[in-house]
């Protein structure tokens, strides 16, 4: 059956033939059904939405709600509560104090606040690279540096103790499960960093520090109220869940598109000049990035000369649309030049991701320090044999085996 | 060229302020966008064509001189 046929409905997310590549249904999609009808791992339906423009305008379009727990909105997750988009986390705040949460928040994530972290974030990085040298090679660098270093910045950024990272890595999945968790393990672990996150909250409210947690009850003094647990909380998760996997999968998956062409490598090499480029290029076309981000209608709405009927919920897969050929010249190519680099892999509008600035230091820092240290560092099997993670709202490489 | 910013719109992103440093920064109290320099010199408009470009609100406006 034709992809194009309204009455064919695919599975999502699509599998992918390879780690790094896009499946081939993206650019059919994209050109013949840019409203596809799909099947989502809770069984429930959804719409498809693969082109650029399409996509950049949902996002920033406020009829299309963040509401997913809507009675008729369509359950995300293999799980009863339907995972992490339908918990209402999202909307632990009306959309009208949205903006000042966010402006609170935002002001420790200015590109200023992370420029001023870069060198510390960069011994950090030295730190690991050393220990994964003095392990010898090969290497996982995923499990050497890719998820240790983000969860270290978020726990430091938290004022929790970085010793505690394996807690926040099974409960951060847990969150993040489409299909791996059962619902119980999934609730049991939420309850966990909720009884965690609660006793840190009112550790520092006694005795305020000079982190992230600190500061927002403090300002919320300052404002004569108090912040409550429920946001602080809600703030945390979300902090940890975004500023966690999403870097850490992103290190693995940047470093894997750089050496599966090693002239890539090689042209980082002759002009690190190209790092911030390169980064913003590696972000557009990651062809793994996870699930994409869910809207729900209340209304009817016209996207690319289709109309959507209220109650719908659709599917922005930021990955496809970052590879449409109307919007990004030869855009299965990496160009690791490329400018300006408009694409939506931090979403757009009003809810695009708080911490880029942060996201993007990390990964220059990241490509800095592996280009002046270990110059020679190459893959340590054929690209082709690199696996996805499945089952997760984000995606990532199981393993990114490396040598130098 | 001329340049203006809706403060309203910006979300904070900081994008503007690492293509472009020279010419946005931002508030220290909330993260919100501040305008430099309205009228950048040539060799910065790369740049901030860059940093309009890829603003994720679209809170950047450039115009001619006149």
């Amino acid at each position: 059956m034709a992809l194009g046929d309204t009455d064919h409905v695919l599975d999502y997310p699509i599998p992918s033939p390879a780690a790094l590549e896009p499946p081939a249904e993206w650019a059919e999609l994209r050109q013949g059904c840019p409203v596809a009808h799909v099947r989502l791992p809770s069984g429930d339906r959804a719409s498809l939405l693969t082109r650029y423009d399409d996509v950049k305008q949902v996002l920033a379009d406020p009829r299309f709600t963040r509401n997913l727990d809507a009675p008729d909105a369509a359950r995300i997750a293999a799980n009863e509560s339907g995972g992490v988009f339908n918990s209402g986390l999202g909307n632990a705040l009306p959309e009208e104090y949205h903006q000042q949460w966010r402006r609170m928040v935002g002001k420790w994530f200015t590109a200023k606040r992370m420029t001023a972290l870069r060198p510390g974030i960069e011994a950090m990085a030295e730190h690991l690279v050393d220990e994964m040298v003095a392990g010898g090679a090969p290497a996982d660098l995923k499990a050497a540096l890719g998820f240790p270093l983000p969860v270290w910045v978020i726990c430091d950024m938290l004022g929790v103790p970085e010793s505690d990272r394996d807690k926040f890595a099974y409960w951060s999945n847990t969150l993040l499960s489409l299909t791996r968790y059962t619902q119980a393990e999934i609730d049991a672990a939420q309850a966990e960093f909720a009884a965690y996150m609660s006793a840190h909250i009112a550790a520092t409210r006694a005795n305020p520090g000079d982190d992230l947690i600190s500061e927002l009850i403090t300002a919320a003094v300052d404002a004569g109220h108090v912040m409550p647990a429920e946001a602080l909380l809600a703030t945390s998760q979300g902090l940890l869940v975004a500023g966690h996997e999403t870097t850490a999968n992103m290190i693995g998956k940047m470093v894997g598109m750089l050496l599966s062409d090693r002239t890539r490598w090689e042209a980082l090499l002759a002009d690190p000049t190209l790092v911030r480029t390169a980064v913003e290029e590696a972000l557009r076309a990651d062809a793994n990035p996870g699930f994409g981000i869910p809207r729900y209608i209340t209304e009817d709405a016209e996207i690319g000369g289709t109309v959507i009927p209220r109650g719908t919920t659709v599917v922005c897969n930021l990955a496809a649309a970052n590879r449409d050929e109307d919007v990004f010249a030869d855009a299965a190519e990496l160009d690791l030049a490329r400018t300006p680099n408009t694409h939506l892999a931090f979403g757009a509008g009003a809810h695009s991701c708080l911490g880029q600035s942060l996201a993007r230091t990390e990964l220059q820092a990241v490509l800095d320090v592996l280009l002046r240290r270990l110059p020679t560092l190459e893959l340590a099997v054929p690209a082709a044999e690199l696996e996805r993670v499945d089952g997760l709202v984000v995606g990532g490489l199981q393993e990114l085996p490396v040598r130098w | 060229m001329k340049v203006s910013v809706d403060e309203d719109k910006c979300c904070g992103a900081g994008s503007c302020v690492l293509a472009a440093p020279d010419v946005f920064d931002q508030r220290d109290e909330d993260g919100v966008v501040v305008l430099l320099d309205p009228e950048p010199a040539e060799h910065l408009h790369a740049a901030v064509r860059e940093a309009a470009d890829v603003c994720p609100a679209a809170a950047i406006l450039l115009g001619d001189r006149a």
